[in-house]
């Protein structure tokens, strides 16, 4: 990808900004694709994205009932990391992360990757324990992270408190993970796809699959038919839905979760934050707020509403720990829908649907995997196998019984 | 001290009080019944506040929640607190007032380089550029420059609390809509709460002077308020913004109402839970888009009127007003009725009503119909407008201020959070509410009611053809009309990308008056109506809310209490460290170091005899017929076969198989079963039983009865615990004899209270379990402490409990189990296998997968000789450097100071099959070997806890 | 917030309640198939719209009970005890 530098700016600002090129063409649909990706967040631009760059695939449609990237992706809290402690997950996600680290180049699109640091807190001597285990882990997976003392935390986070209900018994820290920016993920992947050809069609719902022998053949949209030879969904909240439309059903509930801001202030958060014990976690964004979050709603709920209850509670939790944010106001809450799985771990790869695919279950945390999920979901479309780098978050281990229980044995989600 | 812009007389002010107050250094004075911004207006202040990204001057725009750029630190006794909204700030006496995005002073700034070099920095530049080597060479300087305020400093001494409410009609805006709304429900005799967020009720009666049902608004208000206030059923709350409108009508309202002190102020957070609700927010006035319309003393027509008659403070000496609707010019002529010099009226309509010409006439006021404003001059403050007249010639007038009318628009925020649809209504020229689930009702000029259609006639909203000045949209995140041409050029198309693209309408102010103006720019652009075009949706918070009122108490001790033992204090007295243990606070031993505390508590249990409070101790009570069906079929292990006073050690699985949670459970007669649970899980696991007897087993004749807190439980072990015991007054014969080990009685002590004893162990070592009435417990804990002490008996906490048990190998469900061991994995295969009938999660362990050899087994293990050692979470590994792969872990370990090694607990794949191998520790780098032993490393045999 | 009229003790918040997923669900025998098993282990209705589903009034009387709840617009539709059958809903 190219267009955008210093120099392109500079130029374009001697002509008044007049000549910059549309970021994604308007497409009309087309009548068959090769292959039709539905859900136009990460996940399915960046599959499309590599189907089309490493497989070569041009003749590709993503279809989305919003707009681009107005799903969980452009409402998630950008925790960006890859301290996994199951073996498979830390492949997967280091994957994602060290695509992320070149990617603001390889698309030429700045998505703004701040490694500023993923710092988990531990609160008792139990939970040390917890964390040692854990940490050992992400490093015998050859992943990066230091076990911090309490003395590092606050050297690290000058504004916590150490005696809070909770006191501050140290933690562990990614100093590769960070944050980055939601939007600017996105759109440079639907610009990068669209540059090497792929439709990307908004305000295109898919009602019903149509399916034969056991094989899918197209979609049924608001936009009328479109056949595919391959079909691939990737629509977060809504996989149920549409697993339903196709005739099986799947592990997932989909839940609200929430997130707020701050109004913006100056720098004083250097650091991603997060306690699974006093269940929050916060960071600073460029702009300045104090972006806050922690678990997801406790029923099942389409709504994108924002409630009271973890309203409450997300900023006791936030203050409890950073007392001098009491008096910054908060500007905004909203909320998403996220495909939870029993064991916290996506599901990936093939479904009982020939030429159906699937990538689902990112629950709280698929925002730091799009790079690494769309480069596996291409690698499976394109050789009707899965990746070996998800062969084990396929659909298939729940009835075989061996979940991948990121939860249970980390604790930390996002 | 003297306010030259004050109008003599007039106003809510009350002149008899004069308030002194420091903007940016400098002392002025206003009145009481100011607000910071109309005291700053009478002083002549013009430039308050740099701008967001280009560091413009900028001067106050409005009157209320509305304001974009008079977003100041203001300090009155609570610290500096920033992005204060100087328009609703009241005027404290010794306030201080300090621009904080500037340097080194708000009028003159050096980073104003970025807006003389501002076509570098278009909308979504950063996604351009910066991106080489790495966007951190450049994230630093971009987060400096960013944030509207500065974090303050010191400890917060305000009070934040939450409130709850109900009524039956909540009424939210006491304009005259809102007043007619509330008199009427309250004659009905509902239940009414009436909210409003400014300091007086009244909205637009405050300065507006249309008569109402014959009245003078004064009268007229004063009339409604005094009915409401006489009325039982009635509820007024001022200085209080409902922020947020949830599910199921209920509403969270901001109330400021004691915050504005110096001292001991509160903010209140309430929830209130409303039957009906009425909005009557009114409408905001929107500005006009011409070059440079961002100068400072350019305002809104509405609120200089406001500002005139309110506050008695004129917000220029000549003023132009810019108009392109028929209100506008009431307001205009309402501040040439002031006595302002109104130098002209440039009305962007073709055509205006008659009548206001000839009245503008009458006043002498120029009036330029179907004139074009162009561009704002002036340096620091507006000094002249450049417009083109109605023939297409340009000129110029000169003035100090500009009153600008764009319109209005509903403040539909609330009833769009409400999950209410909007339409947009051609005539007003914007968003009215449409429909809505809720029982919510919207009126007056919230319902787009401000004027008859022959009152307003709006003109269509348009840009300036202005072409050298930016046209500004969004003062607060400096969002100009070229912006959203760029969005646009580049294909942004849906109204949610030109939001977050342009970043229009995403400042604190959530775009009250900025958001209207895009989307028209938008739809024209694209060629599309405003209504094809949409809006965004609105979410809470309605206006920013202070951190500290949403979280109210709920801090420190308040944040999820901790539960406190029944002897707490006595344990305290004695010298216990606390700790958390799921959720209660327990002694994790006693003393100073904790080492050798915990090393003397163990040998102590080993060696003679200690005391143990075990009060947390799950207890659940299951009584009746099916107690033993129903507990045969949530315990792994086999239920009906135990006798009455017997004791069986039992695990419980989840539907998936896994362990969950494990203890005693004791028949104490036929139908009556007590039910020993971990202390963290005691909660989760007597509602899980409600549920499967609720749900999936009714038919089974039961009760469940969580009885935990009732009973406090002495725990005491020790080669001479029996002695210590036997002694007290009035117990039971404890001989093995009479009781044995698993086994239980009760009975009544001297004094005629009652006790249970169970004899159970999980040190290894003869133990009872005394449980007596909770809240006599720091008595008892006296009576065993005086029996105990012939015996050398001292008491050890929970951290030696664990290494007591982990020398016996007992299994402590959590540590050295996870969320996916299985009883086979941890050698109950045997128990399984003898199972009869079904229990929850015995089909789970039929899956292959849960049969496999290799899967992660408890082992226990120890390092022999060497000084080695190894923490819980170490890992078993093999290979080593990238090859490294692991195992398993370490899941318990200790150096056991009653064997002299360590000692550990550990699960590893196939580990049941591994007994005498050597494995590789791994932590944090380095490695330790050690060996496979059998998982009790004391007393295999247990004759020391039968004995 | 939802506020959820308990047939036990009358309209109360929802943080007086937990969700517990899919009502009506029938507990298969150990004599399933792994597919069936899991089936009822793990997989989920999660309809967008209508909803049967478990409540319990957790912070109040303990009770468990049936709701009939619209999962987009959050609206309660009925609520009905234990073992009843599900109402028919007219949306
Ligand atoms: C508040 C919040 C905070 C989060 N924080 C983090 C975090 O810090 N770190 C992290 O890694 N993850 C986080 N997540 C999770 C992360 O956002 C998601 O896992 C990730 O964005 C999923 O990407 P996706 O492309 O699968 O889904 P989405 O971005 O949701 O895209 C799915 C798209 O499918 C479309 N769609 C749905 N149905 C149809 C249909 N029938 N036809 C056509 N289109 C359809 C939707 O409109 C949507 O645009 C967070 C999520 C939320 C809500
Ligand atoms: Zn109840």
């Amino acid at each position: 990808m190219k267009g955008y530098s210093t120099f392109s700016l500079i130029r374009n600002a001697l002509g008044g900004h007049r000549f910059w090129k549309p970021v994604w063409r308007t497409p009309e649909p087309k009548d068959s694709y090769d292959v039709v990706i539905i859900g136009a967040g990460g996940q399915g631009l960046a599959t499309a994205y590599y189907l089309a760059r490493k497989y070569g695939i041009k003749n590709i449609a993503v279809l989305e009932k919003g707009f681009i990237g107005g799903g969980n992706t452009g409402r998630n809290t950008q925790v960006t990391r890859s301290n996994y402690f199951w073996p498979q997950s830390s492949a997967f996600f280091d994957h994602s992360l060290k695509l992320y680290e070149t990617l603001s180049l390889d698309l030429n699109f700045n998505v703004m990757l701040s490694q500023r640091g993923v710092l988990n807190l531990v609160h008792s001597h139990h939970e040390f324990e917890g964390l040692r285990r854990w940490a050992n882990a992400i490093r015998i997976n050859g992943v990066d992270t230091d076990i911090v003392t309490a003395a590092e935390v606050k050297e690290i986070v000058p504004l916590i408190n150490m005696n809070s209900r909770f006191p501050v018994h140290g933690g562990s820290i990614q100093r590769r993970g960070g944050i980055s920016r939601h939007d600017a993920v996105v759109w440079a992947y639907a610009r990068a796809a669209d540059a090497h050809g792929v439709d990307i069609i908004q305000q295109c719902e898919v009602m019903e699959f149509a399916i034969s022998n056991g094989k899918v053949t197209g979609v049924e949209t608001t936009l009328g038919k479109i056949s595919a030879n391959q079909v691939s969904i990737a629509v977060a909240g809504h996989t149920g839905v549409l697993a339903g439309k196709a005739g099986f059903r799947v592990p997932i509930t989909s839940m609200g979760l929430q997130a707020m801001v701050s109004e913006p202030i100056k720098p004083c958060l250097d650091t991603m934050l997060t306690s699974p014990v006093i269940h929050m976690y916060v960071s600073q964004s460029d702009r300045g707020e104090i972006v806050l979050g922690g678990g997801a709603d406790v029923y099942t709920s389409y709504a994108q509403r924002g409630g009271i209850p973890l309203l409450e509670e997300n900023v006791a939790a936030l203050l409890e720990l950073i007392p001098a944010f009491s008096r910054l106001r908060l500007m905004r809450q909203w909320s998403g829908i996220v495909d939870i799985t029993p064991d916290t771990t996506p599901i990936m790869g093939m479904t009982p649907v020939q030429n159906l695919y699937i990538s689902g279950g990112w629950g709280t945390g698929g925002y730091k995997a799009i790079p690494a999920g769309g480069d596996t979901m291409a690698y499976t479309i394109a050789n009707d196998e899965p990746h070996s780098l998800i062969t084990d978050f396929g659909l298939d281990r729940f009835e075989r019984g061996v979940l991948i229980d990121e939860g249970a044995a980390s604790g930390v989600s996002h | 001290m003297k306010q030259p812009y004050r109008i003599a007389e007039g106003g809510r002010i009350d002149r008899s009080q004069p308030l002194n107050f420091v903007f940016n250094g400098k002392t002025y004075q206003g009145y009481s019944g100011d607000t910071l911004a109309s005291a700053l207006l009478a002083n002549g202040v013009r430039v308050v506040n740099r701008s967001f990204k280009f560091h413009r001057p900028r001067g106050i725009l409005s009157a209320g929640v509305e304001e974009p750029n008079a977003l100041l630190g203001v300090d009155y006794g609570r610290g500096m607190l920033p992005i204060v909204r100087a328009t609703l700030m009241p005027l404290i006496d010794g306030l201080r007032a300090e621009t904080q995005g500037c340097f080194p002073s708000v009028n003159f700034d050096f980073m104003r380089v970025l807006d003389y070099t501002r076509p570098l920095w278009p909308a979504g530049f950063y996604n351009k550029v910066f991106k080489w080597p790495s966007w951190h060479v450049y994230e630093w300087a971009i987060r400096q420059a960013a944030g509207l305020g500065r974090l303050p400093d010191g400890t917060d001494n305000a009070r934040y609390r939450h409130m709850n409410a109900h009524c039956d009609v909540l009424i939210i805006g006491t304009g005259p809509a809102g007043l007619a709304a509330a008199l009427k429900v309250a004659r009905a005799g509902d239940d009414v709460l009436v909210v409003e967020q400014d300091v007086e009720q009244g909205g637009s009666l405050l300065y507006d002077s249309v008569k109402i049902d014959g009245q003078s608004p004064d009268e007229w208000r004063a009339g409604a308020i005094a009915e409401l206030q006489a009325c039982d059923n009635v509820r007024m709350m001022l200085s209080a913004t409902v922020v947020g409108y949830y599910d199921h009508n209920v509403l969270t309202i901001h109330d400021r109402s004691a915050a504005y002190r110096h001292e001991n102020a509160v903010e209140t957070f309430w929830r209130v839970r409303a039957g009906r609700v009425v909005l009557a927010t009114g409408a905001i006035e929107q500005p006009l888009m011409f070059g440079n319309n961002d100068l400072p003393g350019i305002m809104l027509a509405g609120s200089m009127h406001q500002y005139a008659s309110r506050y008695a403070v004129h917000c220029g000496r000549r003023i132009v007003g810019v108009v392109n609707n028929d209100l506008g010019w009431h307001s205009i002529v309402a501040l040439h009725d002031a006595g302002v010099e109104i130098a002209a009226i440039i009305d962007m309509r073709d055509a205006v009503n008659e009548q206001l010409i000839d009245r503008a006439r009458q006043l002498d006021i120029d009036v330029h119909v179907g004139a074009i404003p162009i561009c704002a001059r002036g340096s620091g403050a507006v000094k002249k407008l450049e417009y083109r007249d109605s023939s297409g010639r340009d000129k110029v007038v000169d003035c100090d201020a500009i009153a600008v009318s764009g319109g209005l628009n509903p403040t539909v925020h609330l009833y769009s959070q409400a999950g209410g649809k909007l339409r947009y209504d051609e005539e007003l020229a914007c968003f009215r509410p449409h429909e809505c689930r809720q029982q919510v009702a919207i009126v007056g000029a919230a319902n787009g009611e401000f004027a008859t259609a022959d009152t307003y006639n709006i003109a269509p909203r348009k840009r300036s053809p202005a072409k050298t000045n930016a046209q500004w949209i969004d003062f607060l995140h400096d969002v100009t009309a070229s912006d959203i041409e760029l969005a646009v050029r580049e294909n942004f198309l849906s109204v949610e990308h030109l939001k977050r693209y342009t970043t229009v309408g995403m400042g604190v102010d959530q775009g009250k008056t900025s958001n209207l103006n895009a989307l028209t720019l938008f739809g024209e652009l694209t060629g599309r109506r405003p209504g094809e075009v949409g809006t965004t949706t609105f979410r809470p918070m309605f206006m920013p809310v202070t951190m500290g009122a949403i979280a109210g108490n709920h801090l420190g001790d308040f944040y999820a209490p901790a539960k406190l033992l029944p002897a707490h204090d006595w344990h305290a007295a004695r010298g216990a460290v606390f700790d958390d243990y799921g959720g209660w606070k327990r002694p994790a031993y006693y003393g100073d170091d904790r080492e050798e505390c915990i090393i003397r508590e163990t040998l102590l249990v080993r060696e003679s005899v200690g005391l143990l409070d075990a009060s947390p101790l799950g207890k659940i009570e299951v009584k009746g017929p099916d107690a033993a069906e129903f507990l045969n079929r949530i315990y792994v292990n086999t239920v009906p076969t135990l006798k009455p006073g017997k004791i069986r050690y039992g695990l419980m699985l989840d539907e998936n198989g896994v362990v969950i949670d494990d203890g005693v459970f004791i028949r104490l007669a036929d139908e009556h079963f007590l039910v020993n649970t971990t202390s963290g899980h005691a909660d989760r696991i007597a509602a899980w039983l409600e549920e499967w007897h609720q749900c999936e087993w009714p038919d089974l004749d039961l009760v469940l009865s969580p009885v935990t807190a009732q009973w406090a439980v002495l725990t005491v072990a020790g080669p001479k615990a029996r002695a210590v015991l036997q002694s007290l007054p009035g117990i039971i014969d404890l001989s093995t004899e009479n009781l044995p080990h698993m086994s239980f009685a009760s009975g009544t002590f001297d004094d005629g209270s009652v006790y249970r004893i169970q004899r159970v162990s999980f040190t290894g070592e003869q133990s009872y379990e005394l449980s007596v009435p909770a809240d006599r417990a720091t008595e008892f804990f006296d009576r065993v402490w005086q029996a105990g002490e012939p015996y050398g008996m001292d008491l050890f906490g929970a951290e030696s409990q664990m290494i007591l048990r982990l020398e016996k190998g007992f299994l402590h469900v959590g540590a050295d189990t996870d969320g996916s061991t299985n009883p086979l994995d941890i050698g109950f295969g045997r128990i399984v296998a003898n199972k009869k009938g079904d229990f929850i999660g015995a089909r789970s362990l039929k899956r292959a997968e849960d049969q496999r050899t290799d899967r992660r087994q408890l082992i226990g293990f120890e390092i022999t000789g060497g000084e080695e050692t190894v923490f819980a979470g170490a890992h078993i590994v093999t290979g080593n450097g990238a090859g490294r792969r692991s195992e398993g872990f370490v899941t318990s370990a200790c150096i056991s100071p009653t064997l002299g090694k360590t000692i550990g607990l550990g699960l590893l794949e196939g580990g049941q099959g591994r007994k005498g191998q050597t494995i590789q520790l791994y932590d944090d780098g380095k490695v330790v070997s050690a060996k496979i032993v059998d998982a009790c490393f004391y007393d295999p045999d247990g004759e020391r806890m039968r004995g | 917030m939802l506020r959820i009229p308990c047939p036990h003790c009358g309209t109360r918040d929802e943080v007086e309640f937990h969700w517990h997923g899919d009502a009506h669900v029938i507990r298969p025998g150990p004599e399933v198939s792994d597919a069936e098993w899991s089936d009822y282990l793990f997989n989920q209705n999660n309809p967008k719209g209508l909803h049967y589903e478990r409540w319990c009034h957790t912070f109040g009387c303990g009770q468990w009970f049936n709701v009939a709840r619209d999962t987009v617009t959050h609206e309660i539709h009925a609520v009905y005890r234990m073992g009843e059958s599900p109402p028919d809903i007219d949306q």
